[in-house]
């Protein structure tokens, strides 16, 4: 498995200048807002004396490039600086709120992937028939659908006219899990709704693919059951593109949570980043996007090890 | 009269009639409606005898194989007649029926070893689901019967090949192991659809080798299907020349060799190459065939016979018989002597 490992080795050194590239990049855009940090900082109607003060204070009278440095340097001992608001530490804040975004994505995703995958299945076994056409109406309309709309109309019919979910809020999972799952079922739902079209028509026009194989062929002329050709071989072939749907689709989703979060009210940190922005808390705001962009790298390298698993080509190329 | 009650070469004539199919018809939907791409086509298979269906690419000789084990692509083609196998019409079967039949009692391998196996399961997974899908037996021992039809198809160290992927096998290799999945179960009937065209001529030998061998070794009945006539003269007792979507010839392999009855299998025999010191210049058969769509009425291959007479263009020609296991589809086969190879 020689070809495995230095595919894995190839893949871990690309990873470490993605995230330098990444570290400089959010360093930098918040160097793109307007208006100086150091003026917000001190506050309304201070003194311009204040004002150098705050700015020596928080070291932004320093180099761009030496102000960098210092913040690499804290953020790689895990220490993202402190809330130009609230003085708590960003990391505290991330963890804090981390968890009510995570079970929104989470849900969202396994429910874009139980719906999708059938769905998309089904529809490629009776290609372009009028079940066809229904479910791929259906994909467009979803791909279509904003989230925050749909998210207000889930919380007024199902929240508040049927009163069968709570509306807003979050509750921790590990306190009160069962209520926890109830608060995150609308604002799943609602980002969920791009992902199962998402997947269904992806899984659909693979699948169809595959199923035209010779190979598929084999298997039908070696007497294997038709659901075991479609679960098992049709799956794995399609293993590849499904990983790269599902990689673009939780990218997709810790961008929506931004807005969803608003609508349902959920202390997430899609949140957080909005609140920040907001008030030009440019520490949080650097922290959050941060960490935000590192997930996303991440999942990609695992996506990556993912189809070198499922794939035995991937890796000789 | 069927042939299975006269003598042939090959298997005596008193072996059992494994398959036989009766008056096969095969169309293809399209757009303009559907077209007929097999016409009436009738042959038989007996135990251990291996039986060469050639004709020229679109002749229909494909779908006849794929129709035996009821592969026709879905919704795209209809197959009528009858494919009478162990008591039952295969091709009024149910699926259900179908899936005990197929890989366990007829199995069958395709042109490109590549694209036939699946690119993302090892080789012993493809031979252990195929074993558990007609046997219930442990995983343990599906994998000692797996690895052991690997080594019987004459793959090296096969322990290790067992845990491959296709792409880690040379072309050669590819089809062995495509043919220990099509084997493993021990089937009655192998349907080999051009088995080594896509393959090196020394491969290709050595293939045909196998395939003779495990016939003769576990009787299994072999159905060559080929454009190839040099590949069904090295292996075959009994050839069926097909044109057109007919059978045009079906006769016992030396007979057919030394002297053919229809001239497109003579035309066939005369464009193969031989090995003879001085043989003639390579010979093609002059025309095209008629596309299913525009069938002419007579003699389908009038048009390009030099022996072609007003009489053959008139009306469809039956199969007549021209010997104790032998017909042809021609109006002047007691007439004619064409020529076949040297035997």
């Amino acid at each position: 498995m020689s070809g495995n490992a230095r595919f894995l080795w190839r893949r871990l050194s690309q990873f470490l200048p993605v995230i330098l590239l990444a570290t400089i990049v959010v360093f930098g855009l918040v160097q793109l807002i307007p208006g100086d940090p150091a003026v917000t900082l001190a506050g309304e109607f201070a003194t311009k004396e204040r004002i150098e003060e705050v700015r020596r204070l928080y070291g932004l009278d320093r180099p761009l490039m030496v102000q960098y440095g210092a913040w690499l340097w804290d953020a790689l001992r895990g220490d993202l600086s402190q809330s130009l608001l609230s003085s708590k530490p960003v990391a505290d804040l991330i963890i804090d709120r981390f968890p009510a975004t995570l079970i929104v994505v989470v849900g969202a995703v396994l429910l874009s992937l139980a719906v999708g995958i059938p769905l998309g299945m089904a529809a490629a076994t009776r290609a372009r028939s009028r079940f066809d056409a229904a479910v791929m109406a259906f994909s467009s309309f979803g791909v279509a659908l904003p989230s925050f709309w749909l998210a207000m109309v889930l919380v007024y019919w199902v929240a508040l006219s049927w009163q069968l979910l709570p509306a807003t809020g979050s509750v921790p999972f590990s306190s009160a899990p069962g209520d926890a799952i109830a608060h995150a079922i609308l604002p799943a739902i609602a980002l969920a709704a791009a992902g199962i079209a998402e997947v269904s028509r992806q899984v659909r026009s693979a699948l169809i693919e595959v199923l035209a194989s010779d190979y598929i062929r084999t298997l039908r002329a070696k007497g294997l059951r038709r659901w075991r050709i479609l679960w098992q071989h049709g799956l794995k072939n399609i293993g590849v593109t499904l990983l790269t749907v599902v990689g673009l689709l939780i990218n997709r989703l810790l961008g929506a949570t931004v807005v969803i979060e608003a609508v349902f009210a959920i202390p997430g940190i899609g949140s957080l980043l909005v609140h920040a922005a907001i008030n030009k808390d440019f520490a949080v705001v650097q922290g959050v996007v941060l960490v935000m962009v590192l997930i996303v790298i991440c999942l990609n390298l695992i996506v990556d090890f993912l189809y070198a698993a499922i794939d035995p080509r991937v890796a000789r190329g | 009269m069927s042939m299975s009650e006269q003598g042939a070469s090959g298997p005596g004539a008193t072996v059992e009639t494994l398959l036989s199919v009766r008056g096969l018809s095969v169309f293809f939907k399209t757009r303009a409606g559907e077209t007929q791409v097999a016409s009436d086509v009738s042959f038989d298979l007996r135990r251990g005898e291996r039986v060469g269906l050639v004709g020229e690419s679109g002749c229909g000789k494909t779908v006849t194989g794929l129709s035996i084990l009821g592969l026709l692509p879905r919704g795209a083609a209809r197959a009528a007649g009858e494919v009478r196998f162990g008591g039952h019409d295969l091709l009024a079967a149910p699926e259900r029926h179908l899936n005990r039949v197929r890989g366990r009692a007829i199995s069958m391998i395709f042109q490109e070893p590549m694209s036939a196996l699946d690119p993302v399961f090892t080789i012993g997974r493809q031979l252990s689901e195929t074993i558990r899908s007609h046997f219930d037996v442990s995983t343990r021992e599906a994998q000692e019967r797996g690895i052991a039809a690997l080594d019987a198809v004459g793959i090296p160290l096969p322990r290790q090949r067992y845990f491959e992927y296709p792409h880690q096998l040379s072309g050669g290799m590819r089809q062995r192991a495509m043919i220990a999945i099509a084997t493993v179960c021990h089937p009655d009937v192998l349907i080999a659809d051009e088995a080594t065209t896509a393959l090196d001529v020394t491969i290709q030998a050595q293939i045909i080798d196998l395939l003779i061998r495990l016939s003769d070794e576990n009787g299994m009945a072999i159905l060559f299907i080929s454009h190839d006539l040099g590949v069904i003269a090295e292996a075959c007792h009994r050839l069926v020349t097909m044109y057109a979507g007919q059978v045009v010839e079906d006769a016992p392999l030396d007979d057919a060799l030394v002297r053919p009855r229809h001239p497109y299998t003579a035309g066939l025999l005369a464009s193969m190459p031989t090995r003879q010191k001085g043989a003639r210049r390579l010979t093609s058969i002059p025309g095209r065939v008629p596309s299913p769509a525009d069938m002419p009425d007579g003699c389908r291959f009038a048009m390009r016979c030099t022996h072609a007479q007003p009489d053959c263009r008139r009306a469809a020609v039956a199969l007549v018989t021209t010997g104790p296991a032998a017909l042809a589809r021609c109006r002047r086969a007691h007439e004619l002597t064409l020529a076949g190879v040297a035997a």
